[in-house]
């Protein structure tokens, strides 16, 4: 559930960043472990774009040079009017230079149409490397899913893989779509607003600039300030979401018990802590704006009294302290920016790291270069002193040997919790072992290619799982090659296919996310379908049949026993009948298998299964 | 939006009002900089005064220093005043979505309701300060501008229409790229939702997808996905690029436009000084567009978040309590449950769940139900605490009928085990107290002993304090059902009502429970739906439903006898020789 509500940020704004309240970036204040390793990696994936990126920087430089010298030209047409104003003043007869004036515009808007074509095309090209790049780290983190072992999702949450493959991954789009171009055109604005106001006049230049370091303190100081109040801003806003998704999903159980005082209680607790960090960190991170634009005043207003004192005194022109004004107001825009970018920077280093980190992770043991198959397929399994352990300092299986005929029926039994599932995830290897090794039909499962092993079984597994597809598509996942045909009839084996035609769209019902609009139980028929249609030569039961209706259980069960007639099959058992009418029963408890034989060997034992056995009558005498 | 300001108190609306305000004085005042610099221009420069420059650079020093102050003022009654609306938003939401009954809940799905609580809010709580900051400023500022241009401009009235010219064609390329893109914005929005889906499903899926071996299958699925989105970014962001080098053009144009057109009208320094002030007008009333269009993108995304939150907000509650409840003491004291003609149909649906339901359950007693999935028993049982009301006929608790006590009375004499075993954050303490705040800790150790709970919990570290985590996560599956079957036995109420709470267990345990739960709830009228014929074939009652009907109630013995649906049950589950 809590992945639903990813926080995703459309890509919005284009290249204009420039008046937006909060510090930039996903996640406040994040750093990368190792930065400049993390941008050696992602520099990988930009390595095939670099010569496009380099006519990107020389486009962004041009655009950005023929931008800046723009104030200072338009600066000569105000000299040219006010040397006729002057004079008219005194002369009354002066003559306007309209030919100069209708060059220099000509020549200036000549400029700015270049300045914005090459800037148009550098903001077009820097679109599309970013959106393949994105692609690409989305393609290989989904690659990379399918070659990480299971083990590894034991310990990382859905959630976890699923923000990286969507937050993080955009969060690096951004950078590259915006940042990069932004980090050039900034410099270049600085470098080039820095040698236009020096080439009009040095101590002007000196009053203007005093401005940056001061404004970039402050930037800096207010970013800092308000990522204190953004990471408490964000643990509260976590404390809320967390309380709404728990309430919320055990509504009945809050409301059986009258808990919705306690919970509104508990909630106005959490939403007041938020609402304390909420507006201290908007109000601070707000600041920034009119404080730059205070200091940008402060170069204004001192440029307007410097500039016309040295007007008065002739040594510079009227046009150049309208162009120095114009200047001063484009300085503040680059030294904001880049402060901003250092952060984005950042915190795109901990996006890029967390996808990185993921791609790095190791993955299953390869596959035997020599591929075997048994050559013919009759469904023996051996298991030959199997120990295995979910972590390798603590087996839970210890020397587990067992012969299985081909066509034998195994029932797992034990109590809850007892790992009744490890050995379906041994047999089709989804774990490895620690020792020993399991033989299907004499072949050793790890000589085997992991395509063709697990194409031997067949499994229906307790938690359904089925996809937002049509029904048809969910059976036919058991074969994607089978005929509509085939999967009605998979379907009608497992009296799924009478259900199916009573839904509104029949076969072509599409099942929506989490599959609400069937049952537990018809979804349970569903995936008996699936196995029916894949055909395999060994079977897995996982309590298949424990919510399906309990009247088609009776069928479901009679077409149970038709396939597995001639299959071997493991079934994780519940149902007495089933555990009776095995070739083999496998006791379970705490991981190991601690008994093994038939019913009635296993009774005579008298152990830990004749006391699972009998307690279940116990109440009934 | 406008329906969002309902929820303003006098004091925020008060606030809003003074954002207005200050921000006016803003406004002016930074358009009355340029006008200072002209002034600098035409009496500093153009007389050769050098007082005047001093003069009207304090000026224009105290009036940036009064525009700071405004703007640090509006920033902080905005952040407060949005800060505020969305807490108000976010408690009035909660509380709605914790009185709303289970017709209700089910309307929204769970995760919809998570949304609208919480992202929806942090939209509205975004736009508002946009708009208090940004989208009020704009007006203010284009529309002062104007005027300052327009009087500036009397001998000129060419600048006027250079700036009319300026901002329309700066507004039509902004609603035509508005207008191409917005519509993508919300295409892409759920094509995200859509790359989302596929790799949820892919991790959920793992081992089926291993097992059948549809990897390939899979990453096309993705592929597919992520090649849709990607285009679509791409036409956006590449129409987006248009935006910038468009205004950065309209802006430059403007400027050379004036001090070309200006050459002509000139006469002497003091026009010199109007046009070049002009010039900044022009800026600033462009700009004010420019913020006013930036905002507006965020607009459908705010609008479509106001009218979630609004659906919730004006959902009507269909289980209310009664106006004149009747508080009897003896209501609940010994527990004889009747369901007389009950018959209840889903909001919607055509037809009934449960027709013509009549039986009584009587205290010490088990009542168990059982039937087929679909039959219809947990709607039975959620008919009893009020989870939904019946749509016919009634049910009565000690001959009251329980539409005429309040929900809260009635849920006190009812212990209740959901399903799936849910927990809440806290400690395994917290989760037992929560139907009984002031029970005692040999009562709760009693209630974990017989849910069978007690072996495990003294097995943790911390015993009764062990935490846990969100939704129960760091327990499994059987031990939070045990813990919640605890929980229930905890409150020691007259009725208990297990929906199916016991499936999840494996055979032993469910025996040991059931033995020791028919001691504890000895006086109690019980209520269990059940799968398994084992869990019931001892309840002094069962009730056997098929499609929403009665179709036996009796004994387990005569129930073999008489009941075929039940016979074909139990059948299915155990052998001949079991049942006797």
């Amino acid at each position: 559930m809590s992945e639903n509500k990813q926080p995703v940020r459309p890509p919005m704004g284009g290249p204009m960043r420039g008046p937006r309240g909060g510090p930039p970036g996903a996640r406040p204040g994040e750093k990368a472990k190792d930065f400049s390793g993390t941008m050696k990696k992602l520099l990988k994936y930009i390595r095939s774009y670099i010569p496009v990126m380099l006519v990107v920087f020389v486009f962004a430089i041009f655009s950005t040079i023929f931008a800046t010298v723009g104030p200072k030209i338009l600066g000569k047409a105000t000299d040219i009017i006010s040397k006729f104003a002057i004079e008219n003043m005194v002369t009354h007869n002066a003559v306007m230079d309209f030919a100069g004036i209708r060059d220099i515009m000509l020549f200036l808007i000549t400029l700015y149409l270049i300045s914005a074509a090459l800037g148009y095309v550098q903001s077009y090209i820097m679109a599309g490397v970013s959106q393949k790049i994105s692609y690409r780290l989305r393609k290989d983190i989904i690659a990379k899913i399918e070659k990480l072992p299971l083990k590894y999702f034991d310990t990382k949450s859905h959630g976890d893989v699923l923000s990286r493959v969507t937050n993080d991954v955009d969060t690096v789009s951004q950078t590259l779509n915006q940042s990069l171009s932004q980090i050039i055109t900034s410099f270049v604005t600085l470098v080039g607003v820095l040698i236009m106001m020096i080439s009009i006049d040095l101590s002007m230049t000196a009053v203007g600039i005093i401005s940056l370091p001061v404004s970039f303190f402050f930037v800096t100081l207010i970013v800092k300030k308000s990522q204190k109040y953004f990471k408490q801003q964000q643990r509260s806003l976590a404390n809320v979401n967390g309380h709404v998704e728990e309430m919320y999903s055990g509504h009945t159980v809050m409301k059986a018990f009258n808990g919705e005082e306690r919970s509104i209680e508990k909630f106005t607790v959490y939403n007041d802590a938020l609402y304390e960090a909420g507006w201290k960190s908007q109000f601070l991170s707000g600041l920034m704006m009119p404080i730059m634009k205070f200091i940008g005043n402060l170069g204004y207003v001192a440029i307007s009294v410097l500039g016309g004192f040295l007007a008065i005194k002739g040594t510079v022109s009227i046009g150049n302290v309208q162009a120095f004004l114009q200047y001063i107001r484009q300085l503040d825009q680059p030294v904001n920016q880049v402060a901003m970018v250092m952060n984005i920077l950042q915190s795109t280093a901990a996006a890029a790291e967390r996808v990185f980190e993921f791609l790095e992770e190791p993955e299953e043991v390869p596959e035997s270069t020599t591929p075997l198959l048994p050559e013919k397929l009759n469904g023996a399994v051996e298991f030959k002193n199997v120990h295995f352990g979910y972590k390798p300092e603590k087996i839970i299986i210890n020397d587990f040997s067992a012969n299985i005929k081909p066509g034998q029926k195994i029932a797992i039994v034990g109590p809850t919790g007892a790992g009744k599932t490890t050995i379906v995830k041994l047999l089709m290897r989804f774990y490895e072992l620690n020792g020993g090794s399991i033989l299907i039909d004499g072949v050793d499962i790890k000589d085997m290619k992991r395509s063709d092993l697990r194409h031997i079984f067949g499994m229906v597994l307790q938690d359904t799982w089925l996809y937002n597809g049509t029904i048809m598509e969910n059976i036919r996942y058991g074969r994607l090659d089978a005929t509509d045909e085939e999967v009605i009839n998979a379907a009608k084996s497992a009296h799924a296919d009478h259900f199916i035609r009573t839904l509104p769209d029949g076969y072509n019902l599409m099942l929506n996310e989490e599959a609400g609009n069937v049952s537990q139980g018809q979804k349970q028929l569903l995936t008996i379908a699936r196995a029916i249609l894949a055909d395999p030569q060994i079977l897995i039961l996982d309590e298949a049949t424990s919510s399906v209706d309990t009247r088609t259980e009776v069928l479901i069960q009679k077409a149970m026993a038709n396939l597995m007639k001639g299959r071997t099959s493991f079934i994780i058992a519940h149902r007495l009948s089933t555990i009776r009418d095995a070739d083999m029963i496998l006791v379970m408890n705490n991981g190991d298998i601690v008994e093994q034989g038939s019913h009635e060997d296993l009774l005579k034992a008298n152990g830990f299964y004749a006391k699972l056995y009998n307690s279940q009558f116990e109440s009934n005498e | 939006m406008h329906k969002l300001l309902r929820y303003l108190n006098k004091k925020q609306i008060f606030s809003c009002i003074a954002v207005i305000v200050l921000l006016f004085i803003q406004a002016n005042g930074e358009l009355a900089l340029p006008d200072y610099m002209s002034k600098i221009v035409s009496e500093g420069i153009g007389q050769n005064n050098l007082d005047n420059i001093y003069k009207y650079g304090a000026i224009m020093l105290l009036i940036s220093l009064m525009i700071t102050a405004c703007a640090i003022m509006v920033g902080f009654l905005a952040a407060r005043t949005a800060a505020q609306l969305s807490r108000t938003l976010r408690i009035k939401i909660f509380s709605k979505v914790e009185s709303f009954s289970n017709t209700e809940f089910d309307k929204f799905s769970t995760a919809s309701l998570i949304t609208r609580s919480t992202n929806d809010i942090q939209q509205i709580q975004m736009f508002f300060v946009m708009l208090l900051r940004m989208i009020f400023f704009a007006p203010v500022m284009g529309a002062g501008g104007i005027v300052r241009a327009i009087t500036k401009s009397r001998e000129m009235p060419q600048m006027t229409v250079i700036i009319i010219i300026g901002v329309i064609t700066l507004l039509v390329m902004l609603f035509t790229l508005l207008k191409l893109t917005i519509p993508k914005f919300k295409i892409i929005q759920k094509l995200i939702d859509r790359l989302n889906l596929v790799t949820r499903e892919q991790l959920t899926g793992l081992m089926v997808i291993r097992a059948f071996n549809t990897e390939a299958h899979e990453r096309e699925r993705f592929d597919d996905a992520n090649t849709v989105l990607t285009n679509n970014n791409l036409s956006v962001f590449r129409t987006m690029a248009l935006m910038h080098p468009i205004m950065s053009l309209i802006m430059n144009g403007v400027s050379v436009a004036v001090i070309w057109v200006g050459a002509y009208l000139i006469s002497d320094v003091t026009d010199l000084a109007n046009v070049m002030a002009f010039m900044q007008y022009a800026m600033h009333i462009i700009m004010s567009f420019l913020f006013i269009s930036m905002a507006f993108m965020q607009w459908p995304r705010a609008s479509v978040s106001t009218e979630r939150i609004r659906e919730i907000i004006e959902t009507e509650i269909i289980v209310k309590d009664p106006e004149n409840p009747v508080s009897s003491e003896d209501f609940g004291k010994t527990g004889v449950i009747e369901f007389k003609n009950v018959c209840f149909k889903y909001t919607g649906a055509d037809e009934y769940t449960l027709e013509n339901i009549s039986f009584t359950a009587k205290p010490g007693e088990t009542t168990a139900f059982i039937g087929s999935t679909g039959s219809g028993k947990s709607t039975l049982i959620n008919l009893v605490p009020r989870f939904y009301d019946v749509s016919e006929g009634s049910i009565t608790i000690d001959g009251i009928d329980i539409r005429n006590v309040t929900q809260k009375d009635l849920r006190n004499i009812i212990g209740y085990i959901p399903q799936k075993g849910i927990l809440f954050t806290g400690d395994i303490n917290s989760n037992l107290k929560y139907s009984d705040e002031n029970a005692q800790n040999e009562d709760i150790l009693k209630a974990a002993e017989v849910a069978q709970a007690l072996d495990f919990i003294e097995k943790m570290p911390d015993k009764l304090n062990s935490e846990i985590a969100q939704g129960g996560s760091n327990v499994s599956g059987g031990q939070k059902q045990r813990l919640s079957i605890a929980r229930a036995l905890v409150k020691k109420p007259q009725i208990y009502i297990f929906d199916d709470s016991f499936s999840t267990l494996d055979f032993k345990t469910d025996a040991k429970l059931r033995k020791a739960l028919k001691e504890y709830t000895q006086n109690a009228t019980v209520l269990i739906v059940a799968q398994r014929i084992n869990t019931i074939m001892n309840a002094e009652q069962i009730v056997v439903l098929d499609e929403g009907k009665v179709v036996g109630i009796g004994t387990h013995k005569q129930l073999l006898k008489e009941c075929e649906v039940y016979r074909d049950i139990a059948l299915s589950q155990l052998s001949k020789e079991e049942l006797q």
